[in-house]
């Protein structure tokens, strides 16, 4: 095994890996500062900020050879024998120089810079910079540039990285953004009348050290030490992107990417990234409703009356229990703990209960970017999941058009059809088949002609305000916490099915899961605690014994 | 700080003389501040009768002010750390780009709840534009809690009647301005 030295102790890395000096300095526990190198990025050594000693000592006599001047960390290669210095005094005076000689053209107007908190030049200058600037500056607004519809660049805040340019190069393949001029007159620009519009855009903001580039939907919103983040699951598509979301008073404000090498490494689209707004959408169902009488044949919120959720618990068993026969359609959106129990309580009302996945929205098709990031036509997130799920209970796997096959030719008296899609997705043609129906449950976010037909019009929860897991396109079961609480009125799915099982207490996902994965074969791999990373549900893991 | 840390100098406290020990001097001592306060002006005055002077109106920390610059336009820039420093968490604060292009935001909403308000002087301790001082007007009373929260036009009409009385302390003070 090749040994590292850094900093005098011996670290061993893996033969085939090809690491640089701040990837093999990070395993020593040492952070080499560095503003251009981005680990899903070219190379570009520009910042200079990761300069550090380094030398070769020679296997036979054990003799260190160090270079004479200081190089750049994230170019030169650690090998067996390498040599990395990060703490001497040559590279601490050059750290320093280097934030002295970024700040020269920097604005400091840090209190309206909407990074401040989370900005490297910040940390770095309170780490490695120098307590008092010799240059006399004063603080000034910065010029703004609109690149894009989604991004604003501030022309002065930019430290010249180019993080951004090669993203748009190298992962969206797209390559709008580029530097303009020469020496201290660098400067971002979009080419005159080619924005920077793709689908991937939002990430440059994410990559951008400082404040240079800001995300138009949540520039000026919040500061970002307000802000709690969550690790948690984007909604969006079938990709099953990990994110962070980050919230105040349970109120969304943006989404990040969460890095996650199996997924979606440091990347999110910006569909997903912007796909919160539908949570605090004011025309949400806030309140399980029952039709009143005088409301039959009539849509609209006026033609429910408003039920409490415990008598949601005890009504809505009997109710389904009296009408008959079944059909009920577990939804994609839903977690697995979630689609489990929904299964185990329609069972439970009806042992013959006909059960199908619910409706699976594809919009287009996949789309995969030159980087290897791909946005999935498949806009939920866990159908797999569902499908596995409803599999344990039904081996035919029905669909959603199984199901309204099923209730046209007049087999079920009773639907129970879970939904929670962020768009429209039924039409009134497809929603007229459930017409005839005696009981008909929607847990929906939105009115819909389905909605308007039901007999129990109960709300659901949207992506962040629920806890559980969701399996993606490539099998991996990532599980994640509730970020927010849902809108005051809304239980999310999962505590509805917990009381109308009976169990007792507060909801608990995480016990489902364990149970689901001690008699489920197929979800064996879900035992214990998961990785934030997720973990492939075809992997069957071995019991300890 | 580590005790161990050699910028820290240790006193030891110093044996008790004869004075301290005998206790009769500092009981004398005692007595003399008392009797020196009977006989000393009064300083407690007949509010509402009477007004009490405030000493330095400009440090004093009574109802807030939002400042306007030359042109007569708000001076905060929207920057929240007013709002990050107030440990009663009574300012409100709602951002947006603003109209001018000098300025690269500026608060569309201003809110302080005066009824929540400690009067500590942390908002304007951390306001790097000086937009935000505390008055000397001491007496603040409502006949509701909605009317004791002060919006930015009622904030701005704060410094428009006190400004003459009390100037900026920016430039008496040394601010920024």
């Amino acid at each position: 095994m090749p040994v590292v030295i850094v900093d005098g102790s011996e670290i061993e890395i893996g033969a085939d890996e090809r690491l640089n000096c701040i990837e093999a300095a990070r395993r020593a526990g040492k952070e080499i500062p560095h503003y251009c190198w981005h680990p899903g990025l070219s190379v570009v050594a520009s910042c200079r900020m990761c300069l550090i000693e380094t030398g070769q000592r020679d296997a036979a006599t054990g003799k260190i050879t160090m270079v004479p001047k200081l190089v750049p960390g994230c170019q030169t290669p650690a090998k067996d024998g390498t040599v990395i210095v990060t703490e001497s005094q040559l590279v601490t005076d050059s750290r320093a120089r280097v934030e002295e000689a970024l700040l020269i053209d920097h604005p400091i107007d840090c209190p309206i810079c909407d990074k401040a908190g989370e900005c490297l030049l910040q940390d770095y200058h309170f780490e490695h910079g120098q307590a008092e600037r010799r240059a006399d500056l004063h603080p000034f607004t910065s010029r703004k540039r609109d690149v894009g519809p989604t991004v604003t660049l501030f022309v002065d805040r930019c430290i010249m990285c180019t993080r951004c340019v090669r993203f748009t190069r190298e992962v969206s393949g797209t390559g709008e953004l580029m530097v303009t001029s020469r020496g201290a007159k660098e400067e971002i620009d979009v080419f005159p009348g080619f924005p920077l519009d793709n689908k991937l855009a939002g990430n440059v903001v994410d990559l951008c050290p400082v404040g240079a580039l800001g995300d138009k939907d949540f520039l000026y919103q919040q500061r970002v030490w307000f802000l709690k983040r969550e690790a948690n699951v984007c909604g969006g598509c079938s990709a099953g992107c990990s994110i962070h979301t980050e919230h105040n008073q349970d109120t969304v404000y943006r989404l990040k990417p969460r890095e996650n090498p199996h997924v979606n490494k440091w990347w999110i689209c910006d569909e997903g990234r912007y796909g919160w707004h539908h949570l605090h959408d004011p025309s949400r169902l806030l309140a399980a409703g029952h039709r009143t009488e005088s409301g039959r044949g009539h849509a609209g919120t006026e033609a429910f009356e408003p039920v409490e959720w415990a008598d949601v618990v005890a009504r809505l068993r009997a109710d389904l229990k009296a009408a008959g026969r079944l059909a009920v359609a577990v939804s994609p959106m839903l977690t697995v703990e979630e689609a489990w129990m929904l299964c185990a309580v329609a069972r439970s009302i009806d042992p013959e209960a006909f059960l199908a996945v619910g409706h699976v929205p594809v919009a287009g098709e996949d789309e995969t970017f030159p980087g290897g990031f791909t946005i999935r036509a498949e806009k939920c997130p866990n159908r797999l999941g569902v499908e596995a799920v409803v599999a344990l209970f039904d081996p035919q796997t029905r669909t959603w058009g199984d199901l309204v096959a099923h209730v046209e030719g007049g087999n079920a008296d009773a639907a129970w059809i879970t939904a929670g899609y962020p768009a429209a997705w039924i039409d009134d043609a497809t929603a007229g088949s459930f017409a005839g129906l005696r009981q008909l449950v929607v847990q929906d976010l939105f009115d819909s002609p389905l909605a308007a037909r039901a007999t129990w019009r109960l709300p659901a929860a949207g992506f962040a305000e629920r806890a559980g897991t969701w399996v993606n396109v490539a099998h991996r079961a990532q599980a994640f916490e509730q970020a927010i609480k849902p809108p005051a009125g809304v239980w999310p799915e999962g505590r509805l099915y917990w009381n109308m099982l009976g169990r007792r207490g507060l909801y608990d996902p995480v016990a489902v899961r364990h149970q689901i994965a001690g008699s489920a074969a197929a979800f064996a791999a879900l035992a214990g605690d998961l990785p934030a990373t997720g973990i492939d549900l075809r992997l069957q893991q071995l019991a300890p014994s | 700080m580590k005790p161990t840390d050699p910028a820290i100098t240790w006193l030891e406290e110093k044996p008790l003389g004869l004075a301290e020990r005998l206790y009769l001097p500092l009981f004398i001592q005692g007595l003399t501040t008392t009797a020196r306060h009977m006989v000393s002006p009064k300083v407690t005055v007949n509010y509402p009768e009477v007004r009490p002077t405030v000493g330095n109106p400009l440090i004093y920390r009574g109802v807030h002010r939002l400042n306007r610059d030359d042109e007569g336009r708000v001076k905060c820039v929207a920057c929240f750390l007013c709002a990050t420093a107030c440990p009663a968490h009574c300012i409100d604060i709602v951002a947006t780009e603003s109209p001018w292009p000098d300025r690269e935001k500026y608060p569309e909403s201003f809110q302080i709840d005066e009824l929540r308000c400690i009067f500590c002087g942390m908002c304007e301790e951390a306001c790097p534009v000086d937009a935000i001082e505390l008055t000397s007007l001491l007496d603040l009373t409502g006949k509701s809690r909605e009317e004791m929260i002060f919006d930015k036009e009622k904030l701005l009409s704060v410094y428009d009647m006190t400004k003459d009385a009390e100037p900026m302390k920016s430039s008496a003070l040394g601010g920024t301005l």
